[in-house]
């Protein structure tokens, strides 16, 4: 029933829009050669794919608890799985967001 | 004459703690029993590569091998080309990892937990002779293959015994040491392995990484508790705004550590953090308290000497004379300030490389006809406060991706150049020299004509 929703609750709620947003703050955060619509979202974060290094995810790791309110924990046993892929990574946004 | 040995660690009695992992202590006699397993198990080859991430299981296979003899291979980055030069250097290496999914091209032991019987052997500390080859531990060197530094057990010891000496907290029985640094770089194997080992307090297993991760390992320790960490991690402890639990003592190396962050640390934590000066050549060699003084002091034993400019430090640990890689004035017999590095250094958040070695790298790339490193001036606001490298490369039928991916397997990550910008020739002067404002005036242009590589 989305359309009986508020839009502001709408867009929290479209998975696609805050994937977007998030490539976006991850290429603005890390200065990524790469335009955020060019991220593959299926693509691991980490190494290979968008490759990026520990630091960078110590970057996004302060940039989604600043935007998002998600802290991050290493220990986690989703971890591995967070960081998978921009899509993984925003799904578990969506689900641990507090603002 | 007997040659002088020296205990593997310091701790008093068969129950004093070791190790923390999570809640739980590990004790010297669990560790020794551990320690005498592992040293059975161990191959022929006279050399291991410890890849074990976990800080105890490092430590175990580090003292197995002072135990048997052998000696460490500390690489300077875990790149598939280091380790092909690792080979190469020491034909019959073999590596420990505790990684079941390790897959490196090398004779694999992998670490097992728990298996050694404690039993009911004598209690007796293993001595190890201060001469024996202990470690390897290598800097990227600038001509392609990683240098290595040889590293004497006694040269190791003596090194952290000033270190110690240095640390109020270790004063004090049972003191835990918490490292956010990995065991196979010299800052976190001086600092969290060998400082606890001769110092008899507690190391603890876990390398916290996220800032909460920080919070929440330090709250499993008992006090007093030390945190050895990086200016990275600090700063992002600051910008996460995260609440520590009481520290006794927070310590800082592999870049400098800005005074502000320094201060405030020191006031949002209400602990002292000290800053120590080192290289892998070296060894640690100095500390000051940069919240409040910037001038840093020598330990006792070593000293620093100005020869045509450049500076070189001997003495305690230190065994031959060793130029320094920053530029130093000194302030009196123990005190100096650093007033730069040597211009062909980088650090990136704490990974040292030169930028010939990484300019090698990158011209030893099939289908690179030029390129070049250089360090960005134009910072962008980095949360953690690291700049990244860029480089302009020449490679007609190479595109920028196929580059990055050929580069990966060469350097280490946090050297990979951001952006990497195709040209068609170097703006190499007459010498040959690519003056640094042309190299900034390009990327200034690449910036306005490709915003996107720059975000």
């Amino acid at each position: 029933m989305s359309e009986t929703l508020p839009q502001s609750t709408a867009e929290r709620a479209d998975p696609l829009a805050l994937e977007r947003e998030i490539a976006r703050l991850i290429v603005q955060g890390l200065n990524l050669p790469d335009a955020p619509e060019t991220i593959d979202p299926e693509a691991p974060l980490y190494g290979e794919g968008l490759g990026l290094d520990s630091i960078d995810i110590l970057e996004i790791a302060l940039i989604v608890s600043k935007q998002y309110g998600v802290v991050l924990r290493a220990d986690d046993q989703e971890n591995e799985r967070i960081f998978r892929s921009l899509r993984h990574f925003a799904h578990y946004v969506a689900a641990h967001r507090t603002k | 004459m007997k040659p002088e040995s020296l205990p593997l660690f310091a701790h008093e009695g068969p129950d004093s703690i070791v190790a923390w992992r999570d809640h739980q202590p590990i004790n010297a006699r669990r560790f020794l029993a551990d320690v005498r397993e592992l040293a059975q198990r161990l191959p022929a080859g006279r050399h291991m590569l410890n890849l074990c991430a976990d800080r105890y299981r490092f430590t175990v296979g580090f003292a197995a091998s002072l135990l048997t003899g052998k000696c460490s291979l500390l690489p300077p980055a875990h790149a598939p080309e280091v380790f092909r030069q690792l080979h190469a250097f020491a034909p019959d290496a073999f590596c420990l990892t505790d990684d079941a999914d390790c897959t490196l091209e090398l004779p694999l032991l992998f670490y097992r937990d728990g298996i050694a019987d404690i039993g009911n052997e004598d209690w007796v500390v293993p001595q190890i002779d201060a001469a024996q080859l202990a470690a390897y531990i290598f800097t990227s060197g600038s001509t392609g293959a990683p240098v290595p530094h040889r590293k004497t057990w006694g040269r190791l010891v003596r090194c952290v015994q000033l270190e110690a000496a240095q640390l109020a907290p270790l004063q004090q029985r049972g003191c835990a040491i918490l490292g956010t640094v990995p065991p196979q770089h010299m800052y976190g194997f001086e600092s969290t392995v060998m400082l606890p080992l001769q110092s008899g307090a507690a190391l603890c297993t876990a390398r916290p990484f996220f800032p909460a991760d920080i919070a929440t390992a330090l709250d499993r320790l008992p006090r007093p508790r030390v945190l050895i960490t990086t200016p990275v991690h600090l700063r992002s402890l600051i910008a996460a705004d995260v609440v520590l639990p009481a520290v006794d003592l927070i310590v800082s190396a592999t870049a400098m550590l800005p005074a502000n962050l320094a201060r405030e640390v020191e006031r949002r934590y209400a602990v002292p953090l000290l800053e120590i000066y080192g290289s892998t050549e070296t060894g640690e060699i100095a500390a000051r308290r940069t919240a409040v003084e910037e001038q840093w002091r020598l330990w006792p034993e070593v000293r620093l000497e100005i020869i045509e400019g450049r500076c070189w430090a001997q003495g305690g640990h230190v065994e031959q004379a060793i130029a320094l890689a920053d530029e130093i004035e000194l302030r009196g017999p123990d005190r100096f300030v650093l007033v730069g590095r040597t211009a062909d250094l980088v650090n990136i958040a704490g990974r040292r490389s030169s930028l010939s070695y990484l300019n090698h790298q990158l011209n030893d790339i099939p289908g690179v006809l030029d390129g070049a490193f250089f360090v960005r001036e134009d910072e962008h606001n980095s949360v953690a406060g690291v700049s990244r490298l860029a480089a302009l490369v020449v490679a007609p039928g190479l595109d920028a991706a196929q580059i990055l991916m050929q580069l990966r397997d060469r350097i280490d990550p946090v050297f990979l150049p951001r952006p990497l910008l195709l040209v068609e020739s170097l703006p190499r002067n007459e010498t040959g020299k690519l003056p640094r404002q042309t190299l900034h005036a390009l990327v200034a242009q690449a910036a306005v004509r490709e915003p996107h590589l720059f975000a």
